[in-house]
């Protein structure tokens, strides 16, 4: 196990427990308006993250967007191998959660403090969902 | 979550496989929303096509088919990505062409009702006050909630096929009183005059307030608006706000009073939109060189009042040279329209009417997009500019005679 430099708590949490690279957005997420389903990576024109690869990493979100695609999306973006490991939003809507279960990508909803005071794209985080905590591992 | 009988033999498997995996996949979403039971629906409403769902999603219908799933209550399918009179016409990979079909018997063998349309709660199902459903897209969400005062969250494809098999969603969000409740108030200091001012006025509310929790209430409604502009302004707040119900001060059943909207409580949070609001959104786009190559009236469907109109803007005209024009509305609107002459008058000009489908979903749209060398897109529909982004439109916003106009002049204005 790796040390832990911080951890935040989430309000509730759903998937596996996972490690990954995190990937820091200001920007709200759908993944039919702003992402590029087919190469995974972040295509909307002036997103935060325009051209960033979600493949494995693990996404801060502030807010979804929309949206009923995500339904179905992330159980395809497993098919096709360019999922991420988990989402972490701010504030979600069912169909993230909805759709994360069914593709089996962990997912939480609710930070206590805001991450994005902490954590930064590049640095490695893990998330527990069982304890409902992220845990800040290294600094990229 | 507490478990009738009825459920717990589903969780058991004496129901069978099909509904066993239903009901699990429905108990994991419930216990992350802290859902304490199931609530039982009358309807579902299910998105489900080749392009959102992929091989993984067909290889996983074909599963629940196998395994006897069906369907025991009304379900049918919203919009899909495939027109199959002009899928050619378009371009569409004839490989997944071939698997929408095939994703069209799956879920015909599991007793849904494949009727492909977006706007269901104008041609296909009107549910009554306090009526449970599982519904999806957005955009019927919406109009559920607030314009009839039925009880639905945003279900996936997945999910709302899960509650048709089931016969129930789990009670959270938008099935409980306490999230219905307004919390924004917005005051409307003008009358709206079109569709896609009432797609702007949900881009301004939606897109500052982003939150599936944000409810607004609109006050200092000067005329009551129609089906079709409740329609636009629900689908605009879904999309730009993620929002899943909005109220109107003596137009919507939850709201004789902004007080009653609000559920008796002080709302947190007021706006004011005016006029010079508006002119500025409108403004805000970028015409670029100015060519108008692609207009597009869709999402929602139209209605067969929204297509008698555009028919009639395009009467005895023609679209330029090199800019094309589509309409996308429901199979049995077309039908209708056909017969009263008005797709007759839109192809007349040029227009190209496809049915079944809407248009930020059709199969294969990027390639399609460089194909024809289309930058920007120009519609009267809020929610379009905003949900096709991904595929790298500019997309820009103005009301519909508008658009018609620069469909027939090519030039942007």
């Amino acid at each position: 196990m790796s040390d832990v430099l911080a951890s935040f708590r989430v309000q509730r949490a759903a998937g596996p427990l996972v490690e990954g690279e995190a990937v820091i957005s200001t920007e709200g997420f759908s993944p039919r308006y702003d992402l590029d389903r087919w190469t995974g990576v972040i295509s909307k024109p002036g997103h935060k993250l325009e051209g960033v690869s979600i493949r494995d990493r693990i996404l801060f979100f502030p807010t979804a967007k929309g949206g009923i695609a995500a339904g179905w999306a992330f159980n395809d973006l497993i098919g096709k191998g360019i999922a991420p490991k988990a989402f972490v939003f701010g504030v979600t809507n069912p169909v993230m959660v909805q759709g994360a279960i069914y593709a089996g990508i962990t997912i939480t909803e609710g930070w206590d403090p805001d991450p994005i005071t902490l954590i930064r794209t590049g640095d490695r985080v893990r998330i527990d969902p069982a304890r409902g905590v992220i845990e800040l591992l290294q600094r990229a | 979550m507490q478990l009738t009988q009825d459920e717990q033999a589903m969780l058991r498997g004496d129901q069978g496989t099909a509904r066993r995996e239903a009901i699990a996949f429905q108990i994991e979403v419930g216990r992350f929303f802290g859902a304490r039971r199931f609530v039982p629906i009358s309807n579902a409403h299910m998105m489900g096509d080749i392009e959102v769902m992929g091989d993984a999603g067909l290889a996983r219908l074909e599963r629940m088919l196998a395994e006897g799933a069906r369907c025991e209550i009304g379900i049918t399918t919203n919009a899909r990505c495939i027109d199959f009179a002009h899928d050619r016409a378009l371009g569409q990979d004839p490989a997944e062409v071939a698997k929408e079909r095939r994703i069209i018997e799956c879920l015909r063998g599991m007793n849904v009702i494949t009727a492909d349309t977006c706007i269901n709660y104008q041609t296909l199902y009107q549910p009554h006050l306090g009526e449970h459903l599982a519904w999806g897209d957005t955009g019927t969400v919406i109009y559920a909630n607030s314009v009839f005062g039925a009880r639905t969250n945003f279900e996936g494809g997945p999910s709302a096929l899960a509650a048709a098999i089931t016969g129930r969603t789990p009670e959270y969000g938008f099935h409980l009183d306490e999230h219905r409740r307004g919390n924004l108030v917005v005051h409307l200091d003008f009358d709206p005059s079109d569709l896609a001012d009432w797609g702007a006025i949900g881009r301004l509310v939606g897109e500052p307030n982003q939150s599936y929790y944000t409810v607004p209430v609109f006050s200092g409604i000067r005329r009551a608006p129609c089906a079709d502009e409740l329609k636009h302004l629900g689908a605009s707040l879904a999309s730009y706000g993620s929002h899943a119900m909005f109220h109107m001060v003596g137009v919507t059943p939850e709201a004789a009073s902004v007080e009653m909207a609000c559920g008796g409580q002080a709302p947190t949070r007021t706006m004011r939109i005016t006029r010079a609001d508006l002119d500025r959104l409108y403004a805000s786009y970028d015409l670029r060189d100015r060519r108008c190559r692609l207009v597009v009236f869709s999402a929602p469907q139209l209605s067969l009042f929204e297509l008698k109109r555009i028919s009639e803007l395009l009467d005895g005209r023609t679209v330029a040279t090199g800019t094309r024009l589509f309409v996308t509305t429901s199979n049995a609107m077309r039908r209708t329209a056909d017969e009263l002459g008005y797709i007759g008058r839109i192809e007349a000009a040029g227009g190209t009417v496809l049915e079944g489908v809407c248009f930020y979903i059709l199969q294969n749209l990027s390639p399609l997009r460089e194909r024809e060398g289309w930058d920007s897109l120009l519609t009267n529909s809020a929610k379009l500019a905003n949900t096709i982004t991904a595929h790298r439109f500019n997309t820009i916003l103005r009301p519909t005679a508008d658009c018609v106009e620069a469909a027939i002049t090519g030039e942007l204005r």
